[in-house]
């Protein structure tokens, strides 16, 4: 069993490494590696697409790497293989993206990603700590998880759902924020799992083992 | 809801936690790893780290000591002292921090926060204002750890780096750091007044009815300390059920 979680020169890739290893030990889920490599990614069995920064640069350096963007759209569109995004990871499986301008998403899940906007205008933006997650509705990834168990969160954009049936969580600020999507073999965290200790380490456990 | 975040300082000198009175003095107060578990394990909200000789020893920052603890603890870490560059930036996210605090830097050469947040994300970039109060009402920044005057209004200048793309404000009162006076409720207010961005206060704090007051009366997003926290006065749990007990949400679970 192969993890392989894609280096598109976004983010922490360090601490989300040390996270799924810690977590693959625990649970015999195989070998957990960093790589901007197609090939690696192809011969994955699980792809984590970690990510920081804004969408439209995200995807340009996704898609830059050459043949990197298309194994990963193959590994998961063709052959199924479990896929998690976190935080602009999970917000590039929308359709569309519109930070800064109109960028196509990868278009797994139906929402669209827009600034968040608070009712109460005195909230800050970034979202930025830790928020009690709602669950939305069952999924095996989320064994062991409640609703008021704690979530990391670092944003200004979130994803807003054109189908509620993709929607597995939510938390609030001054309104519904999308915390967890998922379809298929797919899952997206808005919420950084590596950093939000035990609720976080237990969701990449339960992915490292989930065969959908 | 979101919590209010409780954030223990870890001030890095020499590879040793260190916590200076108004910066000078120094004293030895154990491993940062080592420290940054128990923090870990205490429920602290998030960590920071700052290199305090970074700027003017001219050293690099601790990606070593990002590596070990991002090892360790699973939960945000913050990383500044030293930060100059986007490339400063990009390896320390690499090493294992989740956010990257410019400070002299910034006020040198503002554009620097906007290079870096373009690249990785407003969320990730951080600004430290270091500022001391020069009349009622008027702050001005400090740097170099605090002796140094840039004739800089922390206002305008928290103002300035919001535009530029910081993600959050980490201020800090020069009168009250090291002094377990209180925050400095008057700059906190007006600094978070001012941004749209999340501030952290720190500086000053000795009792846990400061940490409410910067909450509360200086409307910060997230309160930091160092000293009541390194010597055993109070735990993490202590300052969150105070800050409960007063009405301000916390993550106690």
């Amino acid at each position: 069993m192969l993890t392989v979680l894609i280096d598109y020169a976004a983010g922490n890739l360090h601490s989300a490494e040390k996270a799924f290893q810690l977590m693959a030990r625990e649970v015999d889920g195989g070998d957990v590696i960093v790589s901007d490599r197609a090939e690696d990614v192809a011969h994955a069995d699980r792809i984590v697409l970690p990510g920081d920064g804004a969408f439209p640069a995200c995807m340009t350096e996704l898609k830059g790497q050459t043949g990197l963007f298309d194994a990963m759209v193959e590994s998961v569109e063709t052959k199924g293989r479990p896929f998690l995004g976190i935080c602009v990871g999970m917000q590039l499986m929308a359709r569309t993206g519109f930070e800064y301008e109109k960028v196509p998403g990868l278009g797994w899940i139906a929402g669209d990603v827009r600034r968040i906007a608070p009712s109460d205008p005195s909230l800050k933006v970034p979202h930025m700590g830790w928020n009690d997650l709602v669950i939305d509705r069952p999924h095996p990834v989320l064994d062991g998880i409640a609703t008021g168990d704690h979530a990391y969160f670092v944003h200004s954009y979130q994803m807003e759902m054109a189908d509620p049936a993709h929607l597995l969580a939510h938390c609030d600020y001054g309104g519904p924020v999308t915390a967890i999507v998922g379809r298929d073999t797919m899952i997206g965290t808005q919420f950084h799992p590596e950093k939000s200790q035990a609720a976080g380490l237990r969701l990449i456990a339960n992915w490292l083992t989930w065969s959908p | 809801m979101l919590k209010t975040r409780v954030i223990p300082c870890l001030d890095v000198a020499d590879g040793r936690v260190v916590k200076g009175v108004n910066f000078v003095d120094l004293v030895d107060a154990g491993d940062p790893v080592e420290a940054a578990i128990a923090y870990n394990e205490a429920g602290a909200d998030e960590l920071c780290f700052l290199d305090i000789h970074a700027t003017h020893e001219n050293r690099g920052t601790m990606y070593d000591l990002a590596t070990r603890t991002a090892e360790q603890c699973f939960m945000p870490l913050t990383i500044g002292g030293g930060v100059r560059t986007v490339d400063d930036v990009r390896s320390l996210l690499l090493a294992g921090a989740d956010k990257v605090s410019f400070n002299s830097a910034a006020v040198a050469d503002p554009d620097v926060v906007a290079r870096a947040a373009d690249r990785f994300g407003s969320q990730c970039i951080v600004v430290a204002i270091d500022a001391k109060t020069v009349a009622p009402g008027r702050w001005e920044i400090f740097t170099h750890g605090g002796r140094r005057s840039t004739g800089v209004d922390a206002v305008e200048f928290a103002r300035t780096v919001i535009a530029k793309g910081a993600g959050e404000i980490l201020l800090t009162s020069m009168d009250r750091d090291g002094t377990r006076a209180g925050f400095n409720i008057p700059l906190t207010r007006a600094i978070s007044d001012a941004v749209s961005v999340p501030v952290i206060a720190s500086g000053g704090v000795g009792t846990l009815d400061h940490l409410v007051e910067g909450v509360t009366e200086g409307g910060a997003s997230a309160v930091l300390a160092a000293s009541i926290f390194h010597f055993g006065d109070h735990t993490i749990g202590e300052a969150k059920a105070h800050m409960a007990a007063a009405g301000i949400p916390v993550r106690l679970s």
